[in-house]
């Protein structure tokens, strides 16, 4: 309780820490002000807990000619229970970048949200953007710092898209990264998937996928390869028409982050839907 | 052998007070005005990266006068008060309100335990959803808090800008309409534009640091005006552009490769039309993703969400 009453100021006025001109992270920050609401900075579970919590499965990436798309299923599980049919799993992180996560939910969610923070934290301190990169190489870090709680089956591993402001002229400004449980860092060429369906859903893509494609033509090539990974695996949730539950789909071009409305996926996946069908299944 | 002396705390509190006003006072003044869509920053600030008006959270933003190093410190905490506080509890929790509160506890403190008191005074301004909401608070070196109504006033000249603008100010202009209001009370004192004294010209837009708070903006609501959208509010009023300029200054646009958004040479300004045409209220035109502004540009066209 030490670290939250350090933030509850206002009363006193700042403590010390908050007037200390050193960094513009605030990762860093909180470790000094309030440790206790850094995600890895609590005892780690001495048994593997990976089934009492829900996880997040699959996660897909594709760049295209003016930017990169990421969508996620709609789908968590917890052992063999589907436990949300309509958590969501891609966020944005900042204007312009995107971040999908897979893995243990609870721990997923709050990683987000602490980036989220750290970047526009970076933003305003600094009066700057970080470079896509730099981007990038932040979440790693936090990933790092998650690798005991990843060996007892709390394992959150992102992808992370963006648009970058600094890409050369004739390169594709669209840019993708993915990680590992370690921290591993690596960028992807044109399209990336993580997640218990990733397997399915690259090799959907590797036949999809082209250089170059339009944006209304990379949105399907994702929303079919995101079918063809609940097609396959039980943990990743197809398109719901009962439901009316899509799945989610971010695009980040020169204009920015935009989720695209449901209205818009639910066309696509039913496009995908009715040529699986028309070829009797065997698409 | 030295003499020990005594001074009274009067006489203490007295020369500290004198200090701390003699400091703001060498320095331009900022003014904050209301208007209708939210809260207009204009500082007569000549440095384009040194800046004096910031964002603090979604709603709020800060402006400051005296010592750089000083408010720059006690700007950063604002940030990071604002910032553990919504990552704590939820977006919706962070106030103008708590904000202004620790800054006045602290530099309360600072001006009566510290041998040197902070030369700084403090705008902490929120905006709300009507302009009855909108929230103005003036810190000064000493602690004290003051909720203002309509526009604060701090730095060399506040008086006399104060003055002028309590004549001239009226509640529910237009933005280019307060930026004039707000310009013409900077210039009226300002030893700095164009012209000599008593010839009515204007404080320059290289002269001037302009924001605003925008209350139609999704979730974070500071922008900066900066090049072709600040000289157009400046300098086409006459011609009657008062509510183009206006949506002219939220457009959407690509910013320069390399350069952060908003924050790019002013010759190659990130507002005032962007790319092909857009923006002037063109219909529905997909902004950033909800709740991800951007501090300077998310390329979101305010008029289209109004």
């Amino acid at each position: 309780m030490d670290g939250l009453s350090q933030s509850h100021t206002g009363r006193s006025g700042f403590p010390p820490a908050y007037l200390d001109r050193v960094g513009s992270s605030f990762t860093d920050f909180l470790a000094s002000a309030a440790p206790d609401l850094l995600p890895g900075r609590r005892p780690v579970p001495q048994i593997p807990v990976g089934d009492l919590t829900p996880h997040g499965t699959t996660i897909v990436a594709v760049t295209y000619a003016d930017g990169v798309l990421m969508g996620g299923d709609r789908r968590a599980t917890m052992g063999n229970l589907i436990s949300s049919r309509d958590i969501e799993k891609v966020y944005p992180a900042d204007s312009w970048s995107v971040i999908g996560i897979a893995g243990a939910a609870g721990i997923a969610i709050e990683m987000v949200k602490l980036y989220q923070v750290e970047l526009e934290h970076y933003e305003k301190i600094e009066g700057l953007t970080l470079s896509l990169d730099g981007k990038a190489n932040r979440l790693a870090q936090m990933i790092r710092g998650n690798l005991g709680a990843a060996l007892q089956g709390l394992a959150v591993v992102p992808l992370f898209a963006g648009y970058d402001l600094d890409a050369a002229p004739g390169t594709t400004p669209g840019r993708i990264f993915s990680y590992d449980v370690t921290g591993g860092n690596y960028e992807e060429r044109g399209y990336a998937a993580v997640g218990s369906g990733s397997l399915f859903a690259k090799n959907s893509l590797k036949k999809t996928w082209r250089t170059g494609l339009g944006g209304d033509a990379a949105t399907r090539t994702l929303v079919e390869a995101l079918y063809d990974a609940a097609d396959d695996d039980s943990a990743t949730g197809g398109p719901d028409p009962v439901r009316r539950l899509y799945p989610i789909v971010y695009r980040v071009d020169a204009e920015g982050a935009v989720r695209l409305a449901d209205d818009e996926v639910a066309g696509v996946a039913k496009t995908v839907i009715d040529e699986r069908a028309a070829a009797e299944g065997q698409g | 052998m030295t003499m020990p002396y005594y001074a009274s705390p009067e006489q203490l509190m007295r020369d500290r007070s004198e200090y701390a006003r003699k400091g703001i006072s060498r320095g331009r003044s900022v003014a904050v005005l209301t208007y209708a869509e939210g809260v207009l920053f204009i500082a007569e600030n000549p440095s384009s990266t040194l800046h004096k008006v910031g964002e603090l959270y979604d709603r709020i933003g800060f402006a400051a006068v005296g010592r750089y190093s000083e408010f720059e410190s006690l700007r950063v905490a604002g940030v990071r008060l604002a910032d553990v506080r919504g990552y704590s509890y939820n977006r919706r929790d962070v106030t103008g309100r708590v904000i202004a509160n620790a800054y006045a506890q602290t530099l309360g403190e600072i001006f009566t335990q510290q041998m040197k008191p902070y030369e700084v005074e403090l705008c902490v301004a929120e905006v709300g959803d009507s302009s009855e909401t909108d929230q103005l608070f003036r810190l000064t070196f000493d602690g004290s808090i003051v909720d203002e109504p309509d526009f604060v006033v701090m730095g060399g000249q506040a008086e006399a800008v104060t003055g002028h603008l309590r004549d001239n100010f009226r509640r529910g202009l237009d933005l280019g309409e307060a930026l004039m209001t707000g310009v013409r009370a900077l210039s009226a004192v300002s030893p700095a534009r164009s012209g000599g004294d008593g010839d009515g010209s204007l404080l320059a837009a290289g002269q001037l640091e302009v924001a605003v708070l925008d209350r139609r903006r999704p979730k974070r609501a500071f922008r900066r005006v900066v090049g072709a959208a600040l000289g157009t509010l400046l300098g086409d009023r006459a011609a009657g552009e008062a509510s183009e300029g206006a949506t002219a200054a939220h457009t959407p646009s690509t910013p320069q490769p390399g350069t952060p958004a908003g924050l790019g040479d002013p010759a190659a300004p990130d507002t005032a039309g962007g790319t092909g045409g857009s923006g002037e209220g063109s219909g529905p035109q997909s902004g950033p993703a909800d709740g991800e502004g951007g501090g300077t540009d998310g390329g979101t066209d305010g008029g289209a969400r109004s």
